[in-house]
């Protein structure tokens, strides 16, 4: 008898992470927990709008906040000044979580009480947006900076997400950066895509994204 | 390093299927990978080869990648086109109410087991 065997497999590799997130995501809905998966590139905010928004929700929320990075604890620092629960989570080399860890995460903050749990991603535009964390929502960041163009850069992230931050607003004036083909760029990978211009350092627009975020996390109820 | 993650989960997928079939060792795993899936299969080759000396199972283990072309179909015109030279638009009509067809892919097509 051949000693080698072929075996059909025909499956794709994110099959077995898509399992993964739909029993997390079942589990949070259970537990009528509202998780969010915020994705942006290193540097684009996503710590400092954490630090305007947990303020303008925590009253009426009881927030946990998760945070993912290769390495450091600098971002669970700042956070834990907040007065909400927050966890660091190593991803030791990785670009990314997927939802086996994100459940880890999950279990290590103890979600049962929590109202609305926030995952920040590894800062990067293309291996968040690949894999499934499990989370109800996907949100990411753009700053200024950045350029316009990035949904035409990284089309994935966009595709996935269905609310899009833009952050640093301020800066504006200083920056060939066009809103309208930001709007027309991120609506070709995602026409229903809700976006929401703000300035994380002066807070401006903060009210009309925290509004928004705790109608989504209070339907859930 | 994007392709060193998707490396562990077909490393993870491999094992869990070749302990299934009580496999001693693996030989080979044939992968399909989509032209525009953001996969660079030299990249994948490399981490693969790195990650199989760290596992017994896979120790040696080669990885085949076979590409799948990509190809849109415009929801407009319904017609098809090859995505690479073109995109988002389409060339028959220019709508952009397209959708990607195939080339999206990474598939654990089959393995070699002994």
């Amino acid at each position: 008898m051949d000693p080698y065997r072929v075996i059909e497999v025909k499956q794709s590799i994110f099959e077995d992470n898509n399992q993964d997130a739909e029993r997390l995501r079942q589990q949070m809905k259970e537990e009528k927990t509202f998780l969010i998966n915020l994705m942006s590139s290193p540097g684009s905010g996503k710590t400092t709008m954490l630090t305007q928004l947990i303020p303008r929700l925590k009253d009426e929320l009881k927030i946990g906040i998760m945070e993912a990075d290769i390495d450091s604890d600098v971002d669970a620092e700042t956070i834990s000044h907040q007065g909400v629960k927050v966890i660091q989570l190593h991803t030791g080399g990785m670009c990314h979580l997927d939802a086996d860890m994100t459940r880890q995460g999950v279990m290590e903050l103890g979600t049962k009480e929590l109202d609305l749990v926030i995952l920040e991603n590894v800062g990067n535009l293309v291996c968040p947006a690949e894999f499934d964390t499990g989370a109800a929502m996907n949100m990411m960041i753009l700053s200024v900076p950045e350029g316009h163009d990035k949904p035409l850069k990284y089309p994935l992230v966009f595709t996935v997400c269905d609310t899009l931050i833009i952050n640093k607003i301020d800066v504006l004036p200083y920056f060939d950066f066009d809103m309208d083909k930001v709007t027309e760029f991120a609506r070709r990978r995602n026409p229903d895509i809700r976006i929401f211009p703000i300035c994380a350092k002066t807070g401006e627009g903060m009210d009309e994204l925290a509004a928004y975020l705790k109608e989504r996390a209070q339907n859930l109820k | 390093m994007h392709e060193l993650g998707i490396a562990f989960h077909i490393a993870d997928s491999v094992v869990k299927i070749a302990e299934e079939n009580g496999a001693k060792k693996v030989h080979k795993v044939s992968l399909e990978v989509g032209e525009v899936s953001t996969i660079i299969p030299d990249y994948l080759i490399d981490v693969w080869n790195w990650n199989c000396k760290r596992v017994p199972l896979l120790n040696g283990c080669e990885l085949e990648v076979e590409t799948i072309h990509a190809i849109t179909f415009c929801d407009n015109c319904k017609q098809t086109y090859d995505t690479v030279p073109q995109g988002k638009i389409c060339p028959h009509c220019g709508s952009d109410r397209t959708w990607l067809q195939t080339g999206n892919e990474v598939n654990i097509k089959d393995i070699t087991i002994e």
